[in-house]
């Protein structure tokens, strides 16, 4: 067990490093001086501020130092917490912009997955081998976990918000609002949370509701379940094996998606003007605010990351095998 | 009589037609009797061995009857066949290694198992039949993975015959282990007969070999037909059918298992069960066959329980 | 679900008997029929109807925000340029963004997988290090600062980049079965008449599980088409031409959600959804046809 933990731990390790180095890396190597261009995209009028920006970032990149000495430098910046000041809404720490936006990601995305990845679970094994649940779960699943992520949202959006006008369709909350800890607020925050939540967790059902299913059939053929069966054991005995066993490559499955997952809360946040760090990636992207948008990329690996390691703990608690000191899980 | 099989006909269904994988099989065991089944790979007796327990979705009941104890078993009925499982009729099966569930403790498996057949765990008979074979008491709070090759095997064995079932379908047991603990797994078998846990056993395999040492009777298939049924020693020492020779001689010395492919000492291979020849099916690689093989031999009682199929016996 | 099941390979030995059977299923197949067939009618609509249409759907239109007609099928946008036109040059680019980005990452896939299954030992402890860190990293946020920093993007460009970063989950799959492949008679038998390990994967390995690469393949397809629109709806997508993508964000940049312009974005996301879920669907097919074990009887 420690060894596995000690080999993830490693693998986390790594991906991380290797995370801040391509965000060190890429607007350096890539073609064109960034700072210029990005002070002239900024389109900042006053050149005084345009001026102080120039300063500013080639102090920051540190250009006129070696090479090595940059990349020391940006590790150390880092576990400062020090991402730079954002440009969107200068002189704001990039730092400060982010977590001000995580709690909406966060609000949205953990409900979300794990909702859809239970109730997935157990449509999928309700359904397998059973034909005619089977034959409408199906295209339905695939259908779902075919859609572009904010194709549902708006859709929904369209469907429920403007047509039905039964939810609002931006924002975290009423602009005539102030966020506090009254009911009035989180009411209405729940209010907005509501399209962006379903569509979030309407996509990722399929996916699950047929994984599921296929592993669930996967099992079932599986010797174990054969010798169940030739012993008169009943069906229900055998599907509450077989889901028992099949729940454990859906384990690794969601930490597999969780880049899938993240990729549609930020696009579903763009579509709901929500304001969480898909709107923040957005807004970076419009006013070329480079610094908040690498801020935002690592804080998205370094979630993802200790997102994995959540789930290598559960699959520990889950899997037997993997507590027994044996060989069990992929690594 | 404990078992009385009459006629037994199961196809195999297939795009290209029925495989007639088992084509008017009739046999008979008595209480307390081992019955060696042998063959080549694709004679069928896997097939029969399916057939009296489990059988697989591709395979069809077509004819014949099968009693055991008196009572006829529904083979071609997967629900009704549930009540006779188990109890009347259990299955190691050739798969003893992955048989239980990888991610249940073993003792917690077989007290659900038992209590979803309605029967209750008897924790000291438990144990005294895995001290038995011994096994230690504490496996039962064992995961599957943490026990050996060996030990799963003895582990379902004990399992399978839980509820002393009349009945006891050994399927190829023996393959997937060294020759020392085939041995060991071969006495077991015979213990648990001595021991009344099974009154009769049909031991499926294709290791002629150890068959000899373990069976009171062996029968012989070949391409979904018996060849030959005798008591075990006058099969080894006064074989009768010319495939049953052939089956002898080409094993290298007694004690030594050949691998489940063709034998080497038979030119030819088997007829195709989609559309078997008529008359003797072992026509074609037979060395002494003649104009009669063109009909179908009967089977004949020759000496006291020795019953072949062949026109030249 | 972008991920096959890890299941273990299936028996190899592919006589013709065999491939004509799975032809045999295949012909009657519904799922693998019409999932192929919805691809193949969108694909001839993505090569085939420019010929006949007039422009490239982005020029500006006299008929803005008109709804669907028999003179612009799908309507107009606020600007006036036709969707359908759009929608049938966006289905190009899409099928573009599809082939590039999945082959892209199915020969990565096929190299370390491969390599990595037959080598084993040292190569395979580094190789799978390598896969599991590029396989946690999220893609799109990767390809979000790549894409933000290039200047001007292109198709092709955007299609190498999902392809560099989407391969290791079907490395991780192809590498499970190269491994109990390895083990074959067959391979052993080629691996001591002298065959290098290039020659025992190209001529052994690769053919023994092509139904298996061919349907990671697909799934790769259809995973690089959904990360280019996302990736094209936050506004990285091409900087010329248009993109099923491009035109949902256009859609909802220019708020034809509020103004009720269905018709300006159902059209691309319908089209994904077709193209994506129908391979999908093709796909379970096809494994019912090499995987005896999941036909219906």
């Amino acid at each position: 067990m420690r060894r596995y933990f000690g080999r993830k731990l490693l693998v986390y390790g790594l991906t991380f490093f290797v995370a801040v180095t391509v965000n060190w890396m890429i607007p350096r190597f890539m073609p064109g001086d960034p700072v210029s261009s990005m002070v002239a995209r900024t389109g900042a009028s006053n050149p005084a501020a345009a001026e102080t920006m120039r300063v500013y970032y080639t102090n920051l990149f540190g250009f006129d130092q070696p090479l090595w000495k940059q990349y020391v430098n940006f590790w150390a910046a880092l576990f400062q917490g020090d991402f730079g000041i954002s440009i969107w809404v200068f002189p704001t720490p990039v730092s400060e912009v982010i977590l001000g936006a995580v709690p909406y990601t966060l609000g949205l995305m953990i409900p979300s997955v794990l909702l859809s990845w239970v109730v997935g679970n157990w449509f999928g094994a309700y359904a397998a081998r059973r034909k005619v649940l089977d034959n409408t779960l199906l295209p339905v699943g695939y259908v779902l976990t075919a859609m572009p992520y904010m194709w549902l949202a708006v859709l929904l959006a369209w469907g429920l918000g403007v047509v039905a006008g039964w939810f609002p369709v931006a924002g975290g909350y009423s602009f005539s609002m102030q966020p506090s800890w009254s009911w009035d607020f989180i009411l209405d925050l729940l209010h907005h949370w509501v399209l962006p939540f379903s569509s979030l967790f309407l996509v990722a059902l399929g996916g699950w509701a047929i994984g599921m299913r296929n592993m669930i059939i996967y099992e079932l053929e599986s010797d174990y379940s054969n010798y169940l069966a030739a012993l008169g054991a009943p069906q229900r005995l055998i599907r509450r094996y077989a889901f028992r066993n099949a729940v454990l490559p859906q384990i690794t499955g969601l930490a597999l998606q969780l880049g899938v997952l993240v990729a549609g809360a930020l696009v579903t946040e763009i579509v709901f003007s929500y304001p969480g760090l898909g709107s923040l990636i957005l807004k970076a992207i419009q006013n070329q605010d480079f610094f908040l948008l690498q801020g935002a990329f690592l804080f998205i690996v370094l979630g993802v990351l200790i997102a994995n390691f959540i789930i290598d703990i559960v699959y520990v608690v889950v899997d037997p095998r993997t507590r027994a000191g044996m060989a069990g899980a992929a690594a | 009589m404990s078992l009385q099989v009459d006629d037994l006909r199961v196809y195999y269904r297939t795009l290209k037609g029925d495989v007639k994988a088992l084509d008017g099989v009739s046999f008979s065991m008595e209480d307390g009797e081992i019955l060696g089944l042998a063959g080549e790979s694709g004679c069928g007796k896997t097939t029969l061995g399916k057939s009296l327990i489990r059988m697989d979705g591709r395979m069809r009941h077509i004819g014949g009857t099968v009693e055991l104890d008196g009572r006829e078993l529904p083979i071609g009925d997967d629900r009704r066949m549930n009540d006779f499982r188990f109890r009347e009729v259990s299955l190691i099966p050739q798969y003893s290694m992955s048989a239980m569930n990888p991610t249940r403790k073993i003792g917690r498996m077989v007290r659900e198992l038992l209590r979803s057949r309605g029967a209750t765990l008897d924790l000291d008979e438990l144990e005294s039949r895995l001290s038995l074979v011994e096994l230690p008491h504490a496996v039962l709070d064992r995961y599957p993975i943490e026990l050996s090759g060996g030990m799963k095997q003895r582990m379902v064995m004990v399992i399978s015959t839980l509820l002393d079932p009349s009945l006891l379908i050994a399927d190829e047991v023996t393959s997937a282990l060294d020759v020392s603990t085939q041995k060991a797994v071969a006495r077991a078998l015979i213990g648990f007969r001595d021991a009344g846990f099974v009154k009769s056993m049909i031991f499926v395999t294709h290791d002629l070999a150890l068959t000899s040492h373990i069976a009171d009777t062996i029968m012989v298939m070949y391409a979904g037909k018996l060849a030959e049924k005798a008591p075990a020693t006058a099969i080894v020492k006064k074989p009768r059918h010319p495939y049953t020779k052939l089956l002898l001689d080409s094993l290298p010395e007694v004690g030594v298992r050949y691998t489940d492919k063709r034998l080497a000492g038979i030119a030819g291979s088997p007829p195709s069960l989609l559309d078997p020849p008529a008359g003797c099916r072992f026509r074609d690689r037979c060395p002494i066959a003649g104009e009669e093989c063109a009909q179908e031999p009967p089977m004949a009682e020759i000496e006291p329980n020795h019953f072949v199929a062949c026109w030249k016996a | 679900m972008t991920a096959l099941q890890e299941v273990p390979a299936q028996d190899a030995a592919a006589p013709a008997g065999v491939r004509r059977e799975a032809l045999y299923f295949a012909l009657r197949n519904g799922k693998l029929l019409t999932g192929f067939g919805i691809v193949l009618a969108l694909l001839l609509l993505g090569l085939l109807g420019p010929l006949f249409l007039s422009g490239t759907g982005s020029e500006y239109g006299t008929q803005p925000m008109q709804p669907p007609s028999a003179e612009h099928w799908f309507g107009t946008t606020t600007f006036g340029q036709d969707v359908f036109t759009q929608f049938v040059y966006g289905l190009r680019t899409t099928f573009v963004v599809g082939a590039l980005g999945g082959g892209i990452a199915a020969v990565i896939a096929m190299l370390v997988g491969f390599v990595a299954g037959y080598r084993g030992g040292l190569v395979d402890e580094i190789l799978n290090m390598f896969t599991n860190i590029v396989l946690v990293i999220p893609t799109l946020a990767v390809l979000l600062i790549i894409n933000a920093y290039l200047g001007v993007r292109s198709v092709g460009a955007q299609a190498l980049f999902i392809g560099l970063t989407s391969w290791p989950w079907a490395a991780r799959a192809i590498r499970a079965q190269t491994f109990s492949l390895r083990t074959r008679d067959f391979v052993d038998l080629a691996r001591l008449s002298g065959a290098n390990t290039w020659k025992v994967i190209t001529r052994e390995i690769a053919p023994n599980m092509s139904s298996y690469l061919f349907m990671t393949f697909i799934l790769l397809f259809g995973g690089s088409v959904l990360i280019a629109s996302s990736l094209d709806f936050i506004g990285l997508g091409p900087t010329e031409g248009t993109s099923l993508g491009l035109m949902l964000q256009n859609a909802n940049q220019w708020s034809a959600m509020q103004l009720g312009m269905w018709w300006w974005f159902i059209p691309p996301g319908a089209g994904i959804t077709a193209i994506v879920g129908s391979l999908y669907v093709a796909n379970v097919g096809l494994d019912e046809v090499f995987n005896p074990k999941l036909r219906e009887t």
